[in-house]
C-alpha cells in the first residue's frame, strides 16, 4: 500500500494528479486510513504493533505528498504563473480621480491647527447686516471703507445689507450669541469691489480669530500667532509684529513673516533680488490687534472686565505663499488643472 | 507721501551714517508703511560752486555765446567756459562741473574746443543737475552767499533719498515732513526742530471778513492777506526742487508756497485772488441746483451735503477739497487771501468721493488735520511769500471759528502693561507719551493714574486704549512676549462641520473636483436655465454696485457657476469633467425685505434689535451641487467607456446623503433645468431637497454644453436638518444566508423603488438584502411591461432557515409586490 501510493505520487505530473492520488492514497477511504481504522478491532498483542507499522506508513505516505508537491508547485511557479504573467504597467484610469480646491482645505487645515488649541469654529452669513460689519466694528458712518468703491451693497444702497468684507462680523455675532471665555476662528468668503487680476479676486477667502478672556495681552496674540505660523510654514518661521491701524482693534499691528525664501539676504542687494518679498526681506501676513473697548461695548462685554485679541488671513495669499502660486485667476477659474494636484488636503 | 531723506534730516538729527533703509526700518517700527526708497541725483565727479569773473558775448550765426571767466577756488585763476545761457551777471555764484564730471543722464564732461576756444568745464543748468526745470530758462544761479569751491552736489543736495511712506488712515498728521520727522525723532530718542514753531501774528482786525454758518463742517478759518506780490518772481530752485521730488509740479511762486507748506507741516492752504473776491468769505452747505467750476476745469452739481467756501457770488470752493476757478491766482495776481482753515473729516471724506476728487489736501482733511495748525501755516506761507516774492503783509488776521481740541484722558499707570503684556514702568509710559506729544500729569487724586492730555494734532488719541498702542509702538512691538493662552476645553468642530468636510472628501473621492465659483448671476444665466417665471429661483437679490451688468444679482442656485466652469473646462481641452461646489445661495421667500435698522454702538442692542437686523438678511441656504460630461468611467485598453448618466447625477447626491448619513429617496420629476423624463426628485425624510438627472437638451444647447450633460443640486442645510445620531452596531447572524431570485413582470411607468420597497415590506425580518440585477424588455414580456429581476438575500439571526421558510418570504415578498404595484411573477 505504501509503496502503490509513493509510486502515485512521484508519477503525479501536476498538481491536479497529485491531488487525485492524494484522495486515493490518503482519502478518508483510501487503504491506509481504513487499516488504520481496523487497527482498533485488533487483539491487544497485535494492536500495538501493526497501529506501529500502519502509522509509519502513513507518516512516510504524508512525507512523500508533502514533498512532490513542493516539487511540483515549484514547477508550477515556475512555468504556469509566468505564462498568467502581465504588463502591470498598463494604465488603469477608467474612473477619472477628484479633489478638492485648496480654497476649501487650506482654511480646514488652518482651523485645525485652532481646534487642536481648545478653540471653536464659528460661521455666518456672507450677506450681512451693515451694522455687524461695520458699525459694531467701530468704522465710524464716514469711513472710507464704506464707500461704494469698496464695498457690495446688497439691494438700494441704503438697504442696511452688504456683501461682508471681512470674516470680522461673525466675530461681533459670535460675541453676542455667547459668553466669556471666547475663542473662535472663523472662516469664510469675503467680498469686496476689486477687479479680477493676477493678484486681486472681487470673492476672496478669510480666517479670523477671536479670544475673549479675563487678562488677555497681546502677548497672548502674539504666542497664538508664533504657533499658528510655525504649524502653517513650519518650524522655524519668525513673525514680526508692526503697528497698523484698524477700526476694530487698538492697539493694532500688522503680522509678517520672515521671508521664507531669502531670509532677509536680498534686502538692499539689488543684484540678487527676491520675488517673494519684494527684497524687503519680509512677507505681509495679516492684520491683528487688541480688540477695540467699544467693540466689546457694541457686543455687550464688559470691557473693563475681559480684554480680547482678534487677528485675521486672508487665504489666498498664504495659499500663494505655503505653494508658491502666481497667479490668483488660476484660483478662482475651477479649472481641474488646477485643484487636481491638491487632492484631498493640503 | 514722498519725503526727501534731506528734508527730514533738516529737523531731526539722524546719524550721519544711517541710510533711507536705516530710517525706513524706524518709522516701519514706529507704524508707517514705508512703499518704497528711491535714490536720486546721478550727478558724480567734480562738480563746484563757481564765481562768474568776467565774460563777453560773442554772436554767433544762430545765437550769441558767452565767453566766460569762471573762478572755480578761491586763490586760483579763472577758467574759460563757454555758455550758450545769457541769464546771469558778473558775480554771480554758478554751478559748474569740471572736466571728470558726469552729469544727469550719463552726460561726460570734458575740455574740449567749441565756438573758437577750448571750453574748460561746463556751467550747468538745472536739467543737466537733474533736478527738473526751475524755469529760469538758463543756469542755475546760486544765492550769493554760495562758497566758491564747494562742492555743489552737497550744496545743492542733488544726490538724496526719497521715502514713499503711507500713514495709517487715523494718523493724518503723518502726511507731512513735521509728522514724520516727529516719529524719527521719538525713533531715534533726539530732539524734534519741530518747523511749526514759529510765532504766528494775531490782530483784533480781520484782514478779510469771514463767516462760519457750518461750525461742524469747519471750526476754524484763518485768512492772511498780502499785497505787491511780485508774479515774475521765480520759485527758488531748492524749493521746486523739494517739490518735484514729493511729487509735485512746481505751478507758480504762491502755489509753490501753498503746497510747499502743506508738504512741511501738513495744513492744506488755499491762496484766492484777492481782487476776484467779492464780499465776505462763508462757509455754509451748499443750496440747492448750486454750481461750481473748480480748479481742473470742471463745472459740478453742488449736492446740499456739500461744505462749500462762498462769497457773494456763490461757492468759490469745495471746502477742504478744491478750490473754485473764479477766485483762481493767475499769473497776474499780487495781492492774495490766504486760506488755512480745519475742516471735519467726514464731510471732506463724503464730498471728494461724491465728486471723484481726491486731492492733496482732502487726503488729509480726511485723515484729520492739527487744529491748531491754521495759524502757523498761514504765516509761514505768508513769510515765504514775502522772503521770496517781495510781498507786503497785510495787517489785519481772521481767525473764526473755536476747535476742539483732545480732551484729558484719565489712564491708569499699568494699563498699557495689562494689556500688552510688557511690564512697562510708569517712567517709560510717560515717556512714551510725551515723546508723541501728550502732556502727562499725575493725578492728584490717584497716584496710580495719569492724567494725559494728547497734542492737538492727535485728534485720534480719544480714549486710554488707543494710548496703549502709542506706549507699544514706542516702545516697540518686538518686545512684547510670546506667550500661549490657555482655552477651556472645546469639543472641536461641531457635527454639521464635520459632515460637511465628509460631503466634500466624498465627492472628490468619487471623481468629482471642486470648483468654487462666484456667487453672481444674471437674468440671462436664469433664462438659460428655461426658468419660468415663477421660479422662485428667479427672485434674486440685486447688487447696488455690481461688477459686472451682465451678473448684477447674487445666486439662487449653484447650476450657473458650475455650468459656466464645465464649460471652461472643456473649451481648454478637457473631456471627461465631473464638478462639484459647496456654498451659500442667496434667497428671498417672500416680498421686498425690510431695511436693516442703523443701531447705536454705545450698548449691546436688544433681542428685537437683533432680530430686525437678521429679519433683514436674505435666507442664505447651503446647497451642494455637481455636473458632469464625457465619462465617468473611461473606455481604455480593458473597453469600452460608460459615459455620464443621468444615474451617475444622482449617485452624486446618494454620495452627499450617504457622506452624511441619511437614506435618499428618489422620485420621477419635471422640474428646470431637468429632461423632463430624466430628472429625479431628491427627498430626505420626505422633503425634497433637490434634484438631479441629465440636463434638458435646450439648457445644453443655450448653454454650449456638451451633450447629455448631467447636474445634480441639493439644499445641504436639509440633508442635514436631521442628523443621525451614532449608528447602532449591527447584529451578526453567522447562520448561512438562503438566496432567492425572482423576476417580476410590472407596467413600465411602475417605478422601481416602489417595487423594491413593496418587496422589502412583504419580506418581512429575515430580509437581509435586496438587489435589483436585470432590467428587461423584449420577447416574452409584454408590449408596455417590463421584467425587474431581484435578488433576495434572507437569514435569521438564531437558526438555519429551512427551505421552506425561505420561499415562505420570497413568496410574502412577491405578494406584496403584486398587491402595491400589480408586479407578477414572469413565467407565472
Amino acid at each position: 500500500m505504501r509503496d502503490e501510493a509513493l509510486a502515485a505520487f512521484t508519477s503525479a505530473g501536476d498538481l491536479d494528479a497529485l491531488h487525485a492520488a492524494k484522495v486515493a492514497h490518503l482519502g478518508d477511504r483510501s487503504p491506509l486510513r481504513l487499516a488504520r481504522a481496523e487497527v482498533g478491532a485488533l487483539p491487544p498483542q497485535a494492536r500495538a504493533d501493526a497501529g506501529k507499522r500502519v502509522g509509519g506508513a502513513l507518516r512516510a505516505v504524508e512525507e512523500a505528498h508533502a514533498s512532490r508537491r513542493q516539487v511540483l508547485e515549484a514547477e508550477r511557479d515556475a512555468r504556469v504563473l509566468v505564462e498568467e504573467a502581465v504588463d502591470v504597467t498598463l494604465p488603469w484610469d477608467r474612473r477619472p480621480v477628484g479633489a478638492r480646491h485648496p480654497l476649501t482645505t487650506l482654511p480646514e487645515r488652518i482651523v485645525d491647527v485652532f481646534v487642536a488649541m481648545g478653540w471653536d469654529v464659528a460661521e455666518g452669513p456672507e450677506a450681512e447686516a451693515e451694522w455687524f460689519n461695520f458699525d459694531a466694528l467701530n468704522f465710524k458712518p464716514d469711513h472710507p471703507a464704506r464707500a461704494m468703491q469698496d464695498t457690495f451693497f446688497v439691494g438700494a444702497p441704503d438697504s442696511g445689507v452688504v456683501l461682508r468684507t471681512h470674516t470680522s462680523p461673525v466675530q461681533a455675532r459670535t460675541m453676542l450669541e455667547r459668553k466669556p471665555p471666547i475663542y473662535v476662528v472663523c472662516p469664510g468668503r469675503t467680498f469686496r469691489t476689486d477687479e479680477l487680476d493676477a493678484t486681486h479676486t472681487p470673492v476672496f477667502n478669510q480666517v479670523e480669530g477671536l479670544a475673549v478672556d479675563k487678562g488677555l495681552t497681546m502677548g497672548h496674540l502674539r504666542g497664538t500667532l508664533d504657533a499658528f505660523a510655525e504649524a502653517m510654514f513650519g518650524k522655524g518661521v519668525i513673525t514680526r509684529l508692526r503697528p497698523h491701524f484698524f477700526p476694530f482693534t487698538e492697539p493694532s499691528a500688522e503680522v509678517d513673516l520672515r521671508c521664507w525664501v531669502c531670509h532677509g539676504a536680498s534686502v538692499g542687494d539689488p543684484a540678487n533680488p527676491c520675488r517673494t518679498c519684494k527684497s524687503e526681506g519680509w512677507v505681509e501676513w495679516g492684520g491683528c490687534g487688541m480688540v477695540n473697548p467699544r467693540v466689546l461695548v457694541a457686543c455687550g462685554i464688559d470691557p473693563d472686565a475681559y480684554t480680547g485679541f482678534a487677528f485675521g488671513m486672508g487665504i489666498e495669499r498664504t495659499l500663494m505663499s505655503r505653494h508658491n502660486g502666481q497667479d490668483m485667476r488660476d484660483m478662482v477659474e475651477g479649472d481641474v488643472r488646477f485643484t487636481l494636484p491638491f487632492g484631498l488636503e493640503v | 507721501m514722498r519725503v526727501p531723506l534731506s528734508w527730514l534730516r533738516e529737523h531731526v538729527d539722524v546719524p550721519a551714517e544711517h541710510t533711507a533703509r536705516d530710517v525706513a526700518e524706524r518709522l516701519v517700527r514706529a507704524g508707517l508703511e514705508v512703499e518704497g526708497i528711491e535714490p536720486v541725483g546721478d550727478v558724480s565727479g567734480p562738480v563746484v560752486v563757481g564765481q562768474v569773473v568776467s565774460f563777453v558775448d560773442e554772436p554767433q550765426k544762430k545765437k550769441t555765446i558767452r565767453w566766460c571767466q569762471v573762478r572755480v577756488a578761491e586763490g586760483e585763476e579763472p577758467r574759460g567756459i563757454v555758455c550758450g545761457a545769457l541769464n546771469f551777471a558778473p558775480g554771480d555764484k554758478v554751478v559748474v562741473s569740471l572736466p571728470g564730471a558726469v552729469l544727469h543722464g550719463g552726460f561726460e564732461i570734458a575740455a574740449r574746443k567749441t565756438y573758437g576756444h577750448v571750453s574748460d568745464g561746463m556751467i550747468c543748468s538745472s536739467t543737466e543737475l537733474g533736478i527738473g526745470e526751475d524755469g529760469s530758462g538758463g543756469i542755475v544761479v546760486l544765492p550769493p552767499d554760495a562758497p566758491v569751491g564747494a562742492d555743489a552736489a552737497d550744496y545743492l543736495q542733488l544726490r538724496d533719498e526719497v521715502l514713499d511712506i503711507t500713514p495709517t488712515p487715523d494718523r493724518g498728521y503723518a502726511l507731512s515732513v513735521r509728522g514724520i520727522a516727529r516719529e524719527l525723532a521719538a525713533a531715534y530718542s533726539v530732539p524734534l526742530r519741530d518747523p511749526a514753531d514759529i510765532e504766528p501774528a494775531t490782530s483784533d482786525d480781520p484782514v478779510w471778513p469771514v463767516r462760519i454758518e457750518d461750525s461742524t463742517g469747519c471750526d476754524r478759518f484763518v485768512a492772511r492777506g498780502i499785497v505787491g506780490l511780485d508774479p515774475a518772481r521765480p520759485t527758488p530752485a531748492w524749493m521746486s526742487r523739494r517739490l518735484a521730488l514729493a511729487g509735485m509740479r512746481s505751478v507758480s511762486l504762491a502755489v509753490d508756497v501753498t503746497n510747499y507748506v502743506m508738504l512741511e507741516l501738513g495744513q492744506p492752504l488755499h491762496a484766492y485772488d484777492m481782487r476776484k473776491l467779492q464780499g465776505a468769505i462763508v462757509v455754509r452747505r451748499a443750496l440747492p441746483d448750486e454750481r461750481i467750476e473748480t480748479l481742473d476745469g470742471t463745472k459740478r452739481e453742488l449736492d446740499q451735503d456739500d461744505l462749500v467756501i462762498s462769497d457773494e457770488s456763490g461757492a468759490i470752493g469745495v471746502a477742504g477739497v478744491m478750490g473754485g476757478a473764479s477766485t483762481e491766482i493767475s499769473g497776474a495776481t499780487t495781492d492774495i487771501v490766504l486760506e488755512a482753515a480745519h475742516f471735519e473729516a467726514a464731510v471732506v471724506s463724503r464730498g471728494s468721493r461724491r465728486h471723484g476728487l481726491l486731492s492733496e489736501a482732502s487726503r488729509r482733511f480726511e485723515r484729520g488735520v492739527d487744529p491748531a495748525l491754521p495759524p502757523v501755516a498761514a504765516q509761514r506761507a505768508v513769510d515765504l511769500l514775502v522772503q521770496l516774492g517781495g510781498a507786503t503783509v497785510e495787517d489785519g488776521v481772521t481767525d473764526a471759528g473755536s476747535p476742539v481740541l483732545p480732551a484729558t484722558l484719565r489712564v491708569p499707570v499699568d494699563l498699557p502693561a495689562r494689556v500688552v503684556g510688557v511690564d512697562y514702568t510708569r517712567d517709560e509710559v510717560v515717556r512714551a507719551l510725551e515723546g508723541v506729544g501728550c502732556r502727562v500729569e499725575p493725578d492728584p487724586a490717584a497716584p496710580d493714574q495719569l492724567l494725559v492730555t494728547p497734542p492737538s494734532w492727535r485728534g485720534d488719541l480719544a480714549a486710554p486704549f488707543d494710548l496703549v498702542e502709542e506706549v507699544a509702538r514706542l516702545d516697540g512691538y518686538d518686545r512684547i512676549p510670546s506667550v500661549l493662552p490657555l482655552p477651556p476645553a472645546s469639543a472641536g468642530l461641531t457635527e454639521h462641520q464635520r459632515a460637511r468636510r465628509r460631503v466634500g472628501r466624498a465627492l472628490a473621492a468619487a471623481g468629482f473636483v471642486e470648483a468654487p465659483s462666484y456667487p453672481f448671476l444674471g437674468d440671462a444665466d436664469l433664462d438659460a436655465l428655461g426658468l419660468s417665471a415663477d421660479d422662485p429661483r428667479r427672485r434674486t437679490l440685486r447688487l447696488a454696485n455690481p461688477l459686472s451688468a451682465e451678473q448684477p444679482a447674487l445666486r439662487t442656485t449653484l447650476l450657473p457657476g458650475l455650468l459656466a466652469a464645465l464649460r471652461r473646462n472643456v473649451a481648454r481641452g478637457a473631456v471627461d469633467v465631473a464638478l462639484f461646489e459647496t456654498g451659500l445661495v442667496f434667497r428671498v421667500d417672500d416680498g421686498p425685505l425690510p431695511q436693516a435698522p442703523r443701531l447705536g454702538v454705545d450698548r449691546r442692542p436688544t433681542e428685537e434689535e437683533l432680530a430686525a437686523l437678521e429679519a433683514a438678511l436674505p435666507r442664505q441656504p447651503r446647497r451642494v451641487g455637481a455636473v458632469l460630461a464625457g465619462h465617468l468611467r473611461r473606455p481604455g485598453w480593458w473597453g469600452p467607456g460608460e459615459p455620464a448618466l443621468w444615474a451617475d447625477a444622482i449617485d452624486a447626491a446618494r454620495t452627499v446623503t450617504g457622506a452624511v448619513g441619511v437614506a435618499l429617496d428618489v422620485r420621477a420629476d419635471d422640474h428646470a433645468p431637468w429632461h423632463p423624463g430624466r430628472c429625479a426628485a431628491l427627498l430626505v425624510g420626505g422633503t425634497v431637497v433637490g434634484h438631479a438627472g441629465e440636463l434638458h437638451p435646450r439648457v445644453v444647447e443655450a448653454l454650449g454644453l456638451p451633450e447629455r450633460t448631467c447636474a445634480m443640486e441639493l439644499d445641504l442645510d436639509l440633508v442635514m436638518a436631521d442628523l443621525p445620531g451614532p449608528v447602532p452596531a449591527p447584529r451578526l447572524s453567522t447562520y448561512p444566508v438562503a438566496t432567492q431570485d425572482v423576476a417580476l413582470v410590472v407596467d413600465t411607468g411602475v417605478p422601481a423603488a416602489d417595487v423594491e420597497a413593496a418587496l422589502r415590506a412583504g419580506a418581512g425580518g429575515l430580509l437581509e438584502q435586496v438587489r435589483l440585477f436585470d432590467v428587461y424588455k423584449g420577447a416574452g414580456i409584454p408590449e408596455g411591461k417590463r421584467s425587474l429581476a431581484y435578488r433576495l438575500w434572507v437569514r435569521a439571526e438564531d437558526r438555519t432557515l429551512t427551505a421552506e421558510e425561505a420561499s415562505a418570504a420570497r413568496d410574502a415578498a412577491v405578494a406584496e409586490a403584486g398587491r402595491r404595484t400589480g408586479a407578477v411573477l414572469r413565467g407565472a
